[in-house]
């Protein structure tokens, strides 16, 4: 009877614990198997154990070119993104003006439309306009669908914002420019953060849109389609676990930083 | 005071007898709203109207396209493609309803009995983000793989014929079957539904549930008329962001599926790049985005959330 | 900006608000107004929520545009002046001190915008004024309120504004800390000797602090005056009810004999004297008599005849007694006005003054102020319009 009133009381847990597993198994499988020496091109079969792919992570040809693109690409995106996203939300916050369902419908559509739609109305336009498919057309895209995110997460921060701190830096001889520079952007600093760490995000790990408006230059994640049909390189596995430690840690180490201040402040 | 300070910033007065010199420009929202709105327009209002162009050409290659109102592609488009849309559609849903029965316990955890492993939790339900979704949706392969510890575990427990005899999977096989690639949308897709649902449950008071309980409540009752009712925008919004994208994709179905798997997304995705056939293409995409737009609209008003953004 | 400094120190420091006018649409916030705040006094505007106290507050510190009139600064109009060019500092209801500087940042913010370059000694002296040294690194959410609302006092003070602007300064403490702040408040204005405008919705508050007191009510500055002017001589219902409590009588002009008038209310006599009354009284006209609850003795109906002559009287019932340590108050059930409330100090308590005895009230005529009698007798009072109640108040 113990046991089933623990069961009742922590079902919950237990459900939700499960659903995390789920979550982080293929993880833990991608970090396995970037110590593996498979047999034959594909690395779905463990074999043996080796650290050959660790270290020697650029070995397979274009691999990390195709990243160093990616982050390049996700660079100029989120910086794109960033700065019309935040204009806009500042816009919509900030003031009134003619035509606002119009643009608030604008901004939301794009987030309530599958990639696909969006990738292959984007090509016919390039198609139509006789645009060279590659670096640009790709960059074109993400700015594109990153924006709204972009504007959302911005919005949420300046609408939560006290109007009467900017009053009182007028109040304090602060003019627009200086109201706009030491009040409004630092207080407003976290929300264009988020907004630009999602926009990296997402138009690094894109692969739909990018499918579609890339042409025959090859990105990070469209290496890995290619390679899901010759034969996948163990140096996948070692680039994405790479990737998971090493965003573990800075957002760690971020908090480690922020908890440590906290506690000499006070 | 708040009733005046917040007083609508109401159309400035005009004071005839000096120019009030601090008003701010009329045209500053426009400004700001100018260089994001034009992209919008070009980059993504644009190409929708020329997709629908597109879909009533007609012509080849080789001698270009002309429109001529060839609203038959439609109709060749639908009666061609309907079983690769109708399982857009199952698939999806599945998808979106394994994900809310997954999501759920997962947020409410988080939300209310997580305690100080709350931030640990948080990060390791987003930190799989880092790590390119292809790569993560190729390692179901490996899981799933035929003979596995997965599968055989699963054949053991006479799991797979009860599958199988539901056709969500073949033989011993749950690779290239329905369930590995709704396994796999879910998969892709439940970090979207586990965040909106945070959110919102985080914003429930808890002594809201004390009050239940001390209004004779029983905890499942609880959840029913005061958690769960409280969560709704969270749930609106997470089966949104669910089921919109896996309704247009193609990678799981792709990676972990079959050609009796393949959904609209593969569809558009073959015509457009292999087959080249721009003209239904076009239609597809036209159909599918129309049908998401129906379905959303429909599902926010009956739902009385509309203020999502 | 380095003006600012030079005009402070320039004579003719009043404020002088001439016309002016605030109207949101259909809404008018604040009628056609004419005010003027003498230089270095403690003045305040006092009224409820939507009285258009605030937005009176906010065109002198230029936030708000005023819709017609002037605002004049000693001899310099700065009616077309923006926040930022005006000499003029503000403390924000609920401070809006910026979280993402510390406290010394807080207090230099204003030096430094006017490009004053070594800042440390005045903010480090206007920390030590408002008793905040230690705090200077820490950040606005690690203070308490009072704490905060002090930064917020010097953050405005080091400015010296010609005035400085208080919008419901102390709205957000609690009432002990709001007691202590109002005499540290006090303190400082004396000590820095600048003109304050203080926007409250506290009467009380209002009274200890303020050398003048403006009531407002929809718009409209009700009256004018010093605190003990205001609740001895109120000229409207409103004012009476908003500061204090005031029992009416309404009662009809009997006959008038040089600088009295006789009343007669529920067929006793009354004694108003004309000084005292903001109406104009004729025989046979109607007059509203008021008088405090803390001016009138109670005395038990058996000891009637113990009454000394020349008192105003009136008879009643006891219908509640609530002993609050320093006074006992009563209400009383008389033929002339139901809810008569008496405050009797708790000197030698009567045993017999008891819900259900039949008492006297008295007091001396010169108590007695008489109102127009066409007014709302419960203009002003807790619950009507215009007026929020103290749950409101908190629920912000």
């Amino acid at each position: 009877m113990a046991f089933v009133n623990w069961f009742k009381r922590n079902v919950v847990v237990i459900a939700g614990l499960l659903t995390l597993a789920y979550l982080l198994l293929p993880n833990v499988v991608v970090t396995v198997f970037s110590f593996n020496r498979p047999k034959g091109r594909f690395n779905y079969q463990w074999q043996e154990f080796s650290t050959d792919a660790w270290r020697d992570p650029c070995g397979v040809s274009g691999l990390c070119e195709s990243l160093g693109l990616s982050l390049q690409i996700a660079f100029w995106a989120t910086l794109g993104a960033t700065l019309l996203g935040t204009m806009i939300a500042f816009a919509l916050v900030r003031y009134r003006f003619r035509a606002r369902g119009a643009v608030n419908s604008l901004i939301f559509l794009p987030m309530a439309m599958p990639e696909v739609v969006m990738a292959a109305s984007l090509l016919t336009l390039f198609l139509n306009m006789g645009a060279e498919l590659g670096f640009w057309t790709i960059l074109i895209a993400h700015i594109m669908f990153c924006l709204s995110f972009v504007v959302v997460a911005v919005k949420a921060r300046v609408m939560s914002m006290d109007p009467r701190l900017e009053q009182a830096a007028q109040d304090l001889y602060a003019g627009p420019a200086q109201t706009f520079l030491r009040v409004t952007l630092p207080i407003a600093a976290p929300g264009i953060a988020a907004g630009a760490l999602l926009a990296f995000a997402l138009s690094f790990d894109d692969f739909i849109i990018t499918n579609f408006t890339a042409g025959s230059t090859v990105t990070f994640p469209m290496f890995v389609w290619g390679s899901a049909q010759r034969g996948t390189p163990v140096q996948i596995n070692v680039i994405g676990t790479a990737m998971f430690v090493i965003a573990v840690l800075l957002v760690l180490v971020s908090m480690a930083v922020a908890n440590r201040r906290k506690r000499q402040k006070a | 005071m708040t009733t005046v300070t917040e007083a609508p910033p109401a159309p400035a007065p005009v004071a005839p007898e000096r120019k009030p010199p601090r008003k701010r420009g009329r045209w500053t929202p426009y400004l700001l709203l100018l260089p994001g709105l034009l992209w919008l327009v070009v980059f993504f209002a644009l190409p929708v109207i020329y997709q629908a162009s597109t879909s009533v050409q007609t012509g080849s290659l080789e001698e270009g396209y002309k429109v001529t109102w060839h609203f038959a592609t439609y109709w060749d488009a639908l009666s061609e493609y309907w079983p690769q849309f109708v399982r857009s559609v199952l698939y999806a849903a599945s998808a979106t309803v394994l994900c809310l029965l997954l999501g759920y316990p997962l947020a409410y955890l988080i939300a209310f009995r997580a305690g100080r492993w709350r931030n640990l939790i948080m990060i390791l339900v987003i930190a799989p983000f880092f790590t390119s979704f292809l790569i993560r949706t190729l390692a179901w392969k490996t899981i799933l793989a035929d003979g596995g510890p997965v599968v055989g575990t699963l054949d053991a427990l006479h799991v797979l014929d009860v599958t199988a005899f539901l056709g969500w999977t073949a033989g011993d096989r749950v690779l290239a079957t329905p369930l590995a690639v709704v396994c796999g949308l879910t998969y892709n897709f439940l970090p979207f539904m586990i965040l909106p649902l945070y959110t919102s449950l985080e914003r429930i008071d808890p002594r809201l549930h004390e009050a239940a309980g001390d209004l004779y409540a029983k905890p499942s009752t609880t959840f029913r008329k005061v958690t769960f009712p409280l969560s709704m925008p969270g749930v609106v919004s997470g089966t949104l962001l669910t089921f919109i994208p896996a309704s247009g994709d193609y990678i799981n179905s792709d990676l972990l599926g079959s050609t009796d798997t393949r959904m609209v997304g593969n569809v558009i995705q073959s015509q457009f790049l292999r087959i080249l056939d721009y003209p239904t293409a076009a239609a597809l995409s036209f159909i599918l985005m129309a049908a998401i737009l129906a379905v959303v609209t429909v599902y926010i008003r009956k739902s009385g959330t509309e203020d999502l953004v | 900006m380095k003006t600012t400094e030079e005009t402070t120190t320039a004579g003719g420091g009043d404020v002088r608000l001439t016309g002016i006018s605030k109207t949101y649409g259909d809404f008018t916030a604040v009628h056609p107004l004419d005010l003027t705040v003498p230089e270095g006094s403690f003045f305040a505007l006092l009224g409820a929520s939507g009285c258009g106290k605030t937005t009176t507050l906010r065109m002198i510190a230029g936030l708000e545009e005023p819709t017609a009139g002037t605002v004049h600064l000693g001899d310099q109009d700065v009616t077309a002046l923006p926040p930022y060019k005006r000499p003029v500092n503000t403390v924000f209801q609920s401070y809006a001190l910026f979280p993402h500087l510390d406290i010394y940042e807080n207090v230099a913010f204003g030096l430094r915008r006017r490009g004053i370059k070594s800042v440390k000694k005045q903010v480090e002296e206007m920390l030590e004024l408002v008793q905040l040294g230690e705090q200077a690194r820490k950040k606005p959410h690690q203070l308490s309120g009072g704490q905060q609302q002090r930064v917020a006092v010097a953050r405005a003070l080091i400015n010296h504004p010609k005035v400085l602007l208080l919008d419901e300064p102390l709205g957000a403490l609690d009432l002990k800390l709001r007691r202590q702040m109002q005499l540290e408040l006090k303190r400082i204005q004396t000590e820095v000797g600048i003109t304050f405008v203080h926007v409250t919705h506290d009467q009380e508050e209002a009274m200890t602090m303020a050398d003048c007191v403006a009531v407002m009510n929809a718009g409209r500055v009700e009256q004018l005056g010093t605190p003990a002017d205001l609740y001895e001589n109120p000229r409207t219902t409103f004012v009476a009810n908003f500061l204090g409590t005031s029992n009416f009588i309404e009662a009809e002009v009997d006959s008038t004999s040089g600088d009295d008038i006789v009343l007669k209310a529920g067929g006793g006599k009354l004694v108003l004297h004309r000084a005292r009354a903001s109406a104009p009284a004729t025989t046979g006209g109607r007059i509203l008599a008021g008088v405090r609850p803390e001016k009138i003795s109670l005395t038990h109906a058996d000891d009637a005849g113990d009454i000394p002559d020349g008192r105003n009287r009136i008879t009643g019932r006891i219908t509640e007694s609530s002993f609050i340590g320093v006074s006992t108050q009563f209400v009383v059930d008389s033929p002339v006005c139901s809810d008569f409330e008496v405050y009797v100090q708790n000197i030698d308590r009567d045993a017999r003054l008891v819900p259900g005895a039949e008492v006297v009230l008295h007091w001396n005529p010169d108590h007695t102020f008489g109102l127009d009698a066409a007014q709302s007798l419960l203009a002003g009072t807790v619950g009507s319009a215009g007026v929020e109640t103290a749950e409101e108040e908190v629920a912000r």
